[in-house]
């Protein structure tokens, strides 16, 4: 019978990565939402952005504290999961630290390692909750993050903090096992557990081996529940700011993305257009007014928020009390992409469901408050841009419904008419030089 | 003032170094044509070949295009272009941030390429190339200056070094505010803003911006942008600071330091 938990947890794995499998291919078909939009340029630059802005976070260092907890747990997530590749050859092959004797005394200071980066990084998110539910930081208060982003965040951090306390109770116990038992590898002291050890002492050996057991398969089996919960979650960053910052635009911040097919049509009716330059195909819709009017770059980057609201605190439009909210642009776009994926996904009417993006997730309001000052674009840590967003729907308000605010068509009316966003006769533009 | 046009100049077969791109607010808002004035005694002080386009200048379509209006925006700068290109521009400076943003980024792509400067750039590199002596006393000593970054300049094309050189240069003792350069606060006019009431909120954006700006003590907000101007101006106003502190563009400042 010794093969079943080895057998349980093939089981176990095959089942987390059917289910990641599923929900991956989801998340990339509700990107293929989007529209094309080829990015081959300049990978040089591109890999760059990766390697300073996702992996070296430097973005993050403008605010120093929250990115030095937030290293430690970003370091912790990426040094730690090499103990996880230890955990699953271990749980297929029935060993027990097989690293262990292939590594000798450099096997004792990486688990001392790996012990002081999951102390570091349970204290990081014991500060974090602390931020998030105690004093209250402004970003972390807003209308959008309650509710299931409120529970969204602190189910991970709490998950996080239980953890890492399985992996202390674990190696606690092992050290304790590893004086009478052969099976149980010497790994020499691990500083950190060391100090749990008096709790467990007087207990039973076989007391002991069912729990250091319990800790070993709450921490893996917490782990692949955690890599399947990321999916669902707005952790997923963890994986997306690398892509993000990849696709992430390379061109001056005040520059907006032209539309060739208004070029085409305007340079027509200037009649400086080329004669064969017919215009190839449906136009399609001018501007955004659901997700599939966004590019595909669009999308994916709401995959890669993570909700920190570093942009929502540097808009001016959001201190200053007005609805509009650059996090709640991505949530929103994320939102809508998961309903119309589901839907599809149950054989329902996915985009042809009544609802948009612009009207039933996001208001007008919201769009019109803008001042495209970037704020937001510097803030981001993994380079989403909510501006462009912005921009598409005020260019789908504007130019599918003719339904901008009153002032700003008349001041269209008066760059058409007087050439001018105000109205003066076109003859007083010089004037200033005679006054 | 005698300030040439580029028809005229062309007309007597002649072609200026540069083109003074003067704006919409630089050529109907009264505030602004006081520093339009400002930037034309600067050029002609240093002997700069310059002209304007004059009465064939048409609003970029800036505004337009960041309200949604992209037909309206290309319009303009199909026709802006039409006129640069015939008369075979190189090189244009402009007092106006998102009139320098448009023709320099957004313009390429409609076939009209030229180098674009914006006059803080271009007025540090006349300070740098000796061509503005920063001589005699100055009556700037010891006087507090805070610069407001335009996002148009700053975050939008990184440009947030030449108009603190250029003040460091008039030897005013610059304070920055807490949110400054990349972290700027905008003045509240951007993204066409300028043109319609703010949405409902607790507080104007260019009053928060005005209150960060008189708590660092200083008596001058340097500004680099005429929508700028209007916001940061209206703001003081509103805490009824106008004897304690002036709104001015960096030309302005030159022009009192130079007494051009």
């Amino acid at each position: 019978m010794a093969f079943v938990p080895q057998l349980l947890f093939f089981l176990v794995l095959a089942f987390a990565a059917f289910i990641i499998r599923s929900r991956v291919l989801r998340i990339r078909d509700n990107i293929r939402l989007g529209k094309a939009n080829p990015v081959n340029d300049r990978s040089g630059e591109r890999w760059n952005n990766v390697l300073l802005v996702a992996f070296g976070q430097k973005k993050m260092f403008k605010k120093m504290i929250p990115a030095t907890l937030h290293f430690f747990i970003y370091a912790g997530f990426l040094i730690i999961n090499l103990e996880v590749l230890e955990f699953v050859i271990d749980g297929l092959a029935g060993t027990h630290r097989i690293f262990a004797p292939y590594l000798g005394s450099m096997y004792n200071l990486l688990m001392n390692f790996f012990e002081f980066l999951a102390l570091a990084v349970l204290l990081a998110c014991v500060v974090f909750l602390i931020r998030r539910n105690v004093i209250k930081v402004p970003r972390f208060r807003s209308p959008e993050l309650t509710g299931w982003p409120l529970l969204d965040a602190n189910l991970i951090l709490i998950t996080e903090i239980v953890l890492m306390s399985a992996i202390f109770t674990m190696n606690a116990c092992d050290q304790l096992l590893q004086v009478h038992s052969e099976h149980y590898t010497a790994t020499g002291t691990l500083f950190f557990s060391s100090f749990l050890m008096p709790l467990f002492s007087n207990l039973s050996q076989d007391a002991l081996h069912v729990i250091e057991r319990s800790a070993w398969w709450f921490h893996i089996l917490g782990i692949l529940g955690f890599a399947v919960y990321v999916t669902y979650s707005k952790h997923l960053h963890i994986f997306m700011a690398f892509v993000n910052t990849y696709y992430a635009r390379l061109e001056p911040k005040g520059q907006i993305n032209n539309m060739p097919v208004v070029t085409r049509e305007v340079k027509s009716m200037l009649g400086i257009a080329p004669a064969d330059a017919a215009p190839a195909g449906e136009p399609g819709r001018f501007g955004a007014k659901d997700i599939n009017d966004l590019t595909w770059n669009q999308l994916a980057a709401a995959y890669s928020c993570t909700e920190c609201g570093r942009c929502t605190a540097e808009c001016p439009a959001n201190l200053t009390g007005k609805k509009l909210s650059p996090r709640k642009i991505m949530m929103d776009v994320r939102d809508r992409m998961e309903e119309v994926g589901n839907s599809i996904a149950k054989g329902g009417k996915g985009l042809q469901d009544g609802k948009f993006l612009l009207d039933t997730y996001i208001s007008r309001e919201e769009i019109n408050a803008c001042t495209s000052c970037n704020a937001c674009v510097e803030a981001c840590p993994v380079l989403i841009n909510p501006l462009d967003i912005i921009l598409e729907m005020r260019r789908y308000v504007s130019m599918e419904e003719s339904g901008a605010p009153a002032q700003w068509n008349g001041m269209f009316q008066n760059i058409e008419t007087s050439f001018a966003p105000w109205k003066f006769p076109p003859s007083d533009r010089f004037k200033w030089a005679n006054e | 003032m005698n300030v040439p046009t580029l028809a005229e100049m062309t007309a007597k077969g002649e072609s200026p170094e540069i083109v003074f791109w003067v704006g919409c607010a630089g050529s109907f808002d009264d505030r602004a044509k006081r520093v339009t004035k400002a930037f034309v005694k600067i050029l002609q002080a240093v002997g700069t070949k310059f002209a304007v386009l004059g009465p064939e200048e048409t609003c970029t379509g800036d505004p337009a295009r960041r309200a949604g209006n992209e037909f309206l925006f290309q319009m303009q700068a199909m026709s802006n272009i039409t006129v640069l290109n015939g008369y075979q521009v190189k090189k244009i400076v402009t007092t106006c941030p998102h009139c320098f943003n448009t023709l320099k980024n957004e313009y390429p792509e409609l076939g009209g390429t030229y180098e674009v400067i914006h006059h803080t750039t271009f007025i540090n590199e006349l300070i740098r190339e000796g061509k503005i002596k920063m001589t005699g006393t100055s009556g700037f000593q010891g006087r507090k200056i805070t610069y407001h970054d335009s996002c148009y300049l700053g975050r939008a094309n990184n440009i947030y070094e030449a108009p603190r050189e250029v003040l460091e240069a008039l030897d005013a003792d610059l304070v920055e505010m807490k949110r400054c350069k990349t972290n700027g606060l905008c003045c509240g006019a951007g993204g066409a803003q300028m043109f319609k009431e703010p949405e409902k909120g607790n507080k104007d954006i260019n009053i928060e911006r005005a209150e960060e700006a008189i708590n660092t003590g200083a008596s001058t907000i340097a500004v680099a942008c005429p929508f700028c101007m209007t916001m940061m101006s209206d703001g003081v106003k509103n805490k009824e600071k106008e004897g304690q502190i002036v709104v001015r563009d960096l030309a302005e400042l030159i022009v009192e330091r130079q007494g051009l």
